[in-house]
Order: structure tokens, then sequence, then C-alpha cells
């Protein structure tokens, strides 16, 4: 038998097409992110504004993606690889969408950080930032290359975005930023960031997820053992 | 215990092995699907299991197929046929016959002694014809439409109270609301009925069965649940068909 593309060269072009739209809007939410912690290292509301105003891009990428998959479903009837693939991109695409809301909330941060002074706590926090950031591009990289390792790399790597996030809300509990009450404000945008930086690297562990399920045909999420067919 | 144990089949047209060392087994009670590409020899493999392969010309097989336990290939072809039936991709009914006569015939072919009546009542019952059915039963079959006389046959089938059904594409000559009719009922047969089906519609296998069979050029290539087969094919060979990507 001779491996090659589908017989029905247009449910390849429609694959394709899921597929390319996928990876721009992986690469949109990726630079939403790079954006908005760029945003809160340099002080910069109207960058910040740029983020949230690129947020719908990402919200009509999000609908057109639903769109191809749901009429890919409705015409192919994918099986085996095609349909864990049509699933990845249904899955991913809400991860990818809750990204791109949760830079604009850092973004909307962005502005109360504004009048104050950079401190040490907001520095671990663009660290995590840099982190998720690497999180979520292996995790697309892992897509990209239907590379399973890759993959399991995000998941691993999420008790690092973890323990980070620990230890900016610890910082804060032991007042170690000196922390007066003028300085609420201040700390729970921070808090706030890095709460979100986190939960987008919970996102990232969704791709990575999806991915390893595509790949494999295997079904890793909530450390589950399920019983094959 | 298996309903059927198929082990190391071959099954050859004069020289040609349509039927390649195929082992196989098939719970009761359950329906498997046997899928894959024209003249891999699927229909061949479920002609054996009633030793109907044997009644072409030239045709023989080897191998065992074994009925709870027991060698068919030991017991008289047409008492094995009253045990395992079979319906064909086109309905087949008696023209010249009744409704009545069509779904009575094996018995009476069989000189079997019962109560025909009820049997006649039973099993347009089983395959949803009865309400259709009842107050033209002495009417000639062909009047029916296609997908009434597909489940007609099954009717006949049924009369003769099989254990395993076989069924060739039974479908595939319908159109989508008798399929769906067609599919319904092996639903509800598989309570009693053990049924080993050959489709070339994977909708249709996914719908139905519950094993898959990937035979290809006379070999089983996988064979697994169907849930799994769908979804997660071992096989590269099965994945490309499946998928579509087959040439």
């Amino acid at each position: 038998m001779v491996h090659k593309g589908h017989t029905s060269r247009e449910f390849d072009r429609e694959l394709r097409q899921l597929r390319d739209k996928l990876l721009d809007m992986g690469g949109r939410a990726e630079q939403q992110i790079a954006l908005a912690v760029q945003a809160m290292a340099k002080r910069d509301v109207s960058l910040a504004q740029a983020v949230i105003d690129n947020d719908a891009q990402i919200d009509r990428e999000e609908l057109a993606i639903d769109e191809l998959a749901f009429l890919i479903l409705a015409r192919r009837q994918p099986v085996a690889s095609d349909l864990r693939f049509v699933m990845l991109a249904v899955k991913v695409v809400t991860d990818l969408e809750r990204i791109g809301d949760l830079a604009v909330n850092i973004a909307k941060r962005v502005r109360d950080l504004a009048r104050f002074a950079a401190s040490a706590l907001q520095e671990r926090i663009e660290l995590l930032g840099q982190r998720v950031l690497a999180a979520l591009q292996l995790a697309l990289d892992a897509f990209v290359h239907e590379d399973a390792e890759r993959a399991e790399k995000v998941i691993e790597g999420d008790r690092d975005i973890d323990a980070l996030n620990m230890h900016v809300i610890a910082d804060i509990l032991s007042t170690g930023d000196g922390i007066d009450v003028a300085d609420v404000a201040r700390v729970l945008a921070l808090s706030s960031v890095s709460r979100y930086l986190e939960r987008i690297g919970d996102h990232a562990t969704n791709i990575a997820e999806m991915v390893i399920y595509y790949v494999r045909g295997r079904d890793v999420r909530h450390h589950i053992a399920r019983p094959r067919g | 215990m298996n309903k059927l144990e198929v082990d190391k089949l071959d099954a050859w047209f004069g020289e040609t092995r349509a039927v390649k060392s195929i082992s196989l087994a098939v719970p009761p009670c359950s329906v498997t699907a046997i899928i894959g590409p024209s003249g891999c020899g699927k229909s061949t493999f479920v002609r054996c299991l009633n030793r109907m392969h044997e009644l072409t010309p030239s045709a023989r097989s080897e191998g065992r197929v074994l009925l709870d336990g027991e060698d068919v290939y030991a017991v008289d072809p047409v008492y094995l046929r009253r045990r395992v039936g079979m319906v064909f991709q086109r309905p087949n009914v008696f023209p010249t016959m009744s409704i009545s006569d069509n779904v009575l015939s094996g018995l009476r072919l069989n000189r079997v002694r019962a109560d025909y009546e009820a049997i006649l009542e039973r099993t347009l019952t089983q395959t949803a014809l009865w309400d259709e059915v009842k107050d033209r039963l002495e009417g000639s079959a062909v009047g029916l439409s296609g997908g009434q006389q597909q489940r007609l046959c099954i009717a006949r089938a049924l009369a003769v109270e099989p254990e395993v059904l076989l069924m060739d594409e039974p479908a595939s000559a319908l159109d989508p609301i008798a399929t769906a009719k067609i599919e319904e009922l092996i639903d509800e047969l598989k309570q009693q009925y053990t049924i080993v089906i050959v489709t070339h519609n994977m909708q249709q296998a996914i719908r139905i069965s519950d094993y898959t069979a990937f035979f290809y050029l006379g070999e089983l290539v996988e064979h697994g649940a169907t849930e799994q087969v769908f979804t997660r094919p071992a096989k590269r060979e099965t994945e490309d068909y499946v998928t579509g990507k087959f040439g």
C-alpha cells in the first residue's frame, strides 16, 4: 500500500487550512503575551492598549476555526488521526482564545501599574512571563512537528511555572517586597498578573496534552489512565 | 466462549487464494463489521462461515471454523445454514411468492413443524414490518419497497431461528431512511443473535458494530474494538484506509 495524502484532495486542503489557521492564531496569542509582558516591564500604556485592541482579531480567528472544524466534521465525518486532529483544533482554539483574554487582562493591569516604579517582585513576574511564553512556544512547536515528546516537556515544565507563581504570592504574603497600605493597588495588580500568567501556562499544558492525544491517540489529561479499546 | 472461532482460514477460487490464513473470534450477541477495499476477500470470508463458499465451482477452503466449538465442516451444511443465516446485498425475495410464503419458505423447505402464524408475526414484528404488511400478507413480495424487501429477507432468515446472521452489505442498495431502519434492526437483533456484517460504509461500521476487522489483499490487517479501530488504529494500513488515504 502506498502512503500518501487523502484520495480527496479537497479534504487535504481543508485539513491544511485548519492547521494553518490554528498556527496563525497560536502565533498571535504568543505575540499578545510577549507584548503584554513587555508593556508591563516598560510601563507602556499605549502598548498595553494595542494588546487590548488586538484581541478582536483573536476572537475572529476563533470563530473562523470553529466554523471550519464544524464544516469538516459535517462534510467528511473524519476518523482516526483526522478525527483526533479536528478534536485537537476544537479544543486548542478555546485555549488560544482564553490566552488572548488573559493577555488582555495583563494589559489592563498595566494601566494600574504605570504609576508605580518597577520592583523586585515585578522582575520575578517578568521571569514568569518569559517561562510562560516559552511554554506556549514549545507547545505550538510540538503541534507543528507532531512531536509528543516536546509536548511532554511542556507538561513537565508547568510545575516550574506553578512554583514561580507560588513564589510571587509568598513574597506578597511575607511583605518581602516592602508592601504597605498605600501599595495595595500595585500588589493586587502584580498578583493578578502572576495568576494570569500561571493560567496561560495551564492553557499551554492543555495544548500539549491535545498534541499527545493527536500524535499517540492517548488521553493524558487529568493523569487518569483510560482503558484502551 | 466465542460464538465463532476462525482458525487459519484459507479460501481459493481455482488457483487464486482470496482469503489468506485468517484467524478471528466472534463473541456471542455482538456485531462484527468486516471492512476493506473491493476484492480484499471479505465477502468470501463471510461465505466460508456458513459454507456457502464451497457452492461456487472451483472454490475450496482450508482451516477451521468453529461454531460453539464445533467444526462447521463436520456438520451437515443444510443444518449449518439454519444456524448461520445470510442476508445479501440486494434483497432477493422470491418474486412469485406472497409476503407470508417468503418468510416461511425456509421452514417449509426444511419441513419444520411449527406454529407458522406465530413465527410470521414474530419475525415481521422483529423486522418492524408487521404494521406495514399485516393487511397484505398474501400479496406479492415484489410490491414492497427495496427497504421493505430487505427487511423481509431478514425476517425470512430469522424464521428458521438462526444463532448467527451473516450480512453482506445489506444496506448498500437502500436509501438513507431504509438504511437507518436496517441499522436500527441490527442494533436490536444483536441482543439475541451474533452478527457479522460486510460493509463498504465506514460510518455504518462505526454506528452499528462492536468489533471491526480490516481486510486487505485477503489478509486480516487489524481486528479490534470498533471504537479503537476508528479513533486510534494500531496499523498504518488501517489508518490509511479508514481516513481515505488509500492508493
